[in-house]
C-alpha cells in the first residue's frame, strides 16, 4: 500500500530524512516510533503531498504523491500532529467542511459525522465554536473529522498526544474496528512505546532521519535481547534528550492551543 | 463546484461572525467622510470643482473595499498559522479551487464592506446622479474587491507570517489609497503623480464608481473596466500560480 524507496528531504541547514526505505502492505497497522526531531512528521509530509521530497521515490496505493497528488489525496486520511482546525466554525461546520472536500456525499456526512461526534462525546457540543473548546476537546475533533472519509490509508501524526487515556482508548478501538471491516491501512506515528506494542502489527524505529530497525514488537525485543520495547528503543537510540527547533510557526500554534 | 462554494460560504460566515470587525472598519470611512467631506468641502466649492462629498464618497467607499479585500486575501496567512491551511491541502481540492473559492468569498464580503460604506454616504449627504446606476455600481465594486483579494492572496503566498503585515499596509495599501485619486482630482497634477496614479489600478476603479455613482469621471467607463478587468486576470493567474507553490 506505502513504498517508500531511498526517501531523503534536505532543508537548508540539516537532512530530516536521510535515505529512507520501507513498505507498509494493505490492512497493516504500521507504527513510526522515534524521538523528537527524527523525521517522523517530514516523512508523513512527504506522503501526503504537503512536502516535495529531495530524493527518492514513494507511492501509496499505487500513485506516486509527486507526480499525482490530486489523486494521492483521495486514497489517504489524516490527522495532523499539531491543531487544523478553524476556530471560527463550529465543530459541525468542521466535520462538514472535511466531507465536501473529500467527497462525501451529504447523508453519509450526516449519519457518520454524527456517529463519531458522538464517539468522541462532542455531539452536544456539535454547534459551538471551536475557538471556545479545550485542547483536548479539539484533538478529539480532529480524530473525528479524519475518521468522516473512510480512507484507503489513514495517516496519524502523534495522534494521541494530549489526550487522556479513555479517549485514547476509544480512538484505538475504533481505529482497529475499521481496519478489520474495511482493510484501512494505519500509519501511526507516536512517541508512546505501549501504544506502539499494542497496536501495531510492525514498528520502524526512526532516529536522526535514519531507519534504526523495522519489526514486531517481539523481534525488536529479541533483537536487542531486551524485555520491553522500551529498553529496544532506548537501546537503539541512546539516551541523549533530542531538541527540536520551533520556529515562529509552531510557538505560535502551541500558544494557541492552550 | 460544491468545494468551491464550501469555501466561499467559510469566508461568509466567518464575516458576519465577526460583529467587532464589520463595525471597527466602518470607523475609517466614516471618519474620512466627516473630517475630509465635511472639513475640504468650502475649500473645494470655492475651487470651483462642486460638491466634496459627492466627489469622495466614491473614493471612500473604494478604500473601505479595498482594505477589507486585501485583509481577506491575506487571511491565508492565518490559516497557516492557525493549521488550517494544511488541512485544505491535504484535502483532493486542486488548489485552483481551493484559490477560487477563497478570492469569491473574500471579494464578496469586501463588496458587502462597500455597499455598506455607500449607504452611509448617502446618510452623510452623498447625492447619486441616477438610482438605476447602482447595479452597475455594485458589479464594478465587486471587481475591485476581486483584484485586491487576489492582490492579498499573492502576498500571502509569499510571506510566513503576521510580521509583514505592517510592511504590507505602509508600502502598498496606504500608497494604493492615497495615490488613486480617491481623495482628490486627477487634473493638473505634479507629472510624476500623473505617471503613478496612471499606473495605479485603483484609480480606474474609484473614477468608474464616480461615474456611475455621480457622473463625474476623469477617464472613460469602457477604459477603467477593460483596465480593472485585465489587472484582475494577471493578478488571479498570479495569485493562483504562487499559491500552488505553498508547502507546509
Amino acid at each position: 500500500m506505502i513504498k517508500v524507496k531511498n526517501l531523503s528531504k534536505k532543508f537548508k541547514n540539516f537532512v530530516a530524512v536521510d535515505n529512507i526505505s520501507f513498505e507498509v502492505p494493505a490492512g497493516e497497522i504500521f507504527a513510526f516510533l522515534g524521538p523528537n526531531g527524527a523525521g517522523k512528521s517530514t516523512t508523513i509530509k512527504m506522503l501526503t503531498t504537503l512536502l516535495k521530497p529531495s530524493d527518492g521515490e514513494m507511492t501509496i496505493n499505487n500513485i506516486d504523491p509527486v507526480k499525482d497528488p490530486k489523486e494521492t489525496r483521495r486514497s489517504f486520511g489524516i490527522v495532523f500532529q499539531d491543531p487544523s482546525l478553524d476556530e471560527d466554525l463550529t465543530a459541525w461546520e468542521n466535520i462538514n467542511f472535511h466531507g465536501v472536500l473529500y467527497g462525501v456525499p451529504k447523508k453519509v456526512r450526516k449519519e457518520r459525522g454524527e456517529q463519531l461526534l458522538k464517539l468522541v462525546e462532542l455531539w452536544d457540543r456539535r454547534k459551538s465554536l471551536v475557538k471556545k473548546f479545550s485542547g483536548g476537546m479539539k484533538r478529539r475533533l480532529e480524530i473525528a473529522r479524519g475518521l468522516l472519509h473512510h480512507p484507503k490509508v489513514l495517516f496519524l501524526d502523534e495522534p494521541t498526544l494530549g489526550l487522556d487515556p479513555q479517549t485514547r482508548n476509544l480512538m484505538w478501538s475504533y481505529l482497529k474496528e475499521l481496519n478489520k471491516s474495511e482493510k484501512t491501512t494505519i500509519f501511526f506515528s507516536t512517541h508512546y512505546m505501549d501504544e506502539a506494542e499494542r497496536i501495531a502489527d510492525r514498528i520502524a524505529i526512526i532516529d536522526q532521519g535514519k531507519i534504526i530497525t523495522i519489526g514486531s514488537a517481539e523481534e525488536l525485543k529479541k533483537q536487542t535481547s531486551t524485555e520491553s520495547l522500551e529498553e529496544a528503543f532506548l537501546k537503539l537510540t541512546g539516551k541523549k534528550i533530542r531538541d527540536e527547533e520551533a520556529n515562529n510557526v509552531d510557538r505560535m500554534r502551541k500558544f494557541n492551543r492552550r | 463546484m460544491q468545494k468551491i462554494y464550501i469555501f466561499w460560504l467559510r469566508q461568509i460566515k466567518k464575516y458576519f461572525r465577526s460583529k467587532s470587525r464589520i463595525i471597527g472598519s466602518l470607523g475609517q470611512p466614516i471618519l474620512f467622510l466627516l473630517a475630509l467631506g465635511y472639513g475640504f468641502g468650502s475649500v473645494f466649492q470655492q475651487a470651483g470643482e462642486g460638491n466634496y462629498l459627492n466627489f469622495l464618497a466614491p473614493g471612500i467607499i473604494a478604500m473601505s473595499i479595498i482594505f477589507t479585500a486585501i485583509f481577506s486575501g491575506i487571511e491565508v496567512i492565518w490559516d497557516r498559522q492557525f493549521g488550517f491551511l494544511k488541512e485544505t491541502l491535504a484535502a483532493p481540492v486542486s488548489r485552483l479551487q481551493i484559490m477560487i473559492g477563497r478570492t469569491l468569498g473574500g471579494a464578496t464580503v469586501a463588496t458587502f464592506q462597500g455597499i455598506l460604506v455607500l449607504f452611509i454616504s448617502l446618510l452623510f449627504g452623498l447625492e447619486l446622479s441616477s438610482f438605476s446606476f447602482i447595479i452597475p455600481a455594485i458589479l464594478v465594486m465587486f471587481l475591485i474587491a476581486l483584484l485586491f483579494t487576489a492582490i492579498g492572496t499573492l502576498i500571502a503566498s509569499l510571506l510566513e507570517d503576521m510580521q509583514g503585515f505592517q510592511l504590507i499596509m505602509n508600502f502598498l495599501v496606504m500608497p494604493l489609497f492615497f495615490l488613486s485619486g480617491a481623495l482628490y482630482p486627477l487634473d493638473n497634477l505634479p507629472n510624476f503623480l500623473t505617471i503613478i496614479t496612471k499606473i495605479n489600478p485603483l484609480s480606474y476603479g474609484v473614477d468608474a464608481l464616480r461615474i456611475l455613482l455621480t457622473d463625474n469621471g476623469h477617464f472613460s467607463l469602457s477604459l477603467d473596466i477593460l483596465v480593472l478587468s485585465v489587472f484582475t486576470a494577471c493578478l488571479l493567474f498570479l495569485g493562483s500560480f504562487f499559491f500552488k507553490r505553498i508547502q507546509v
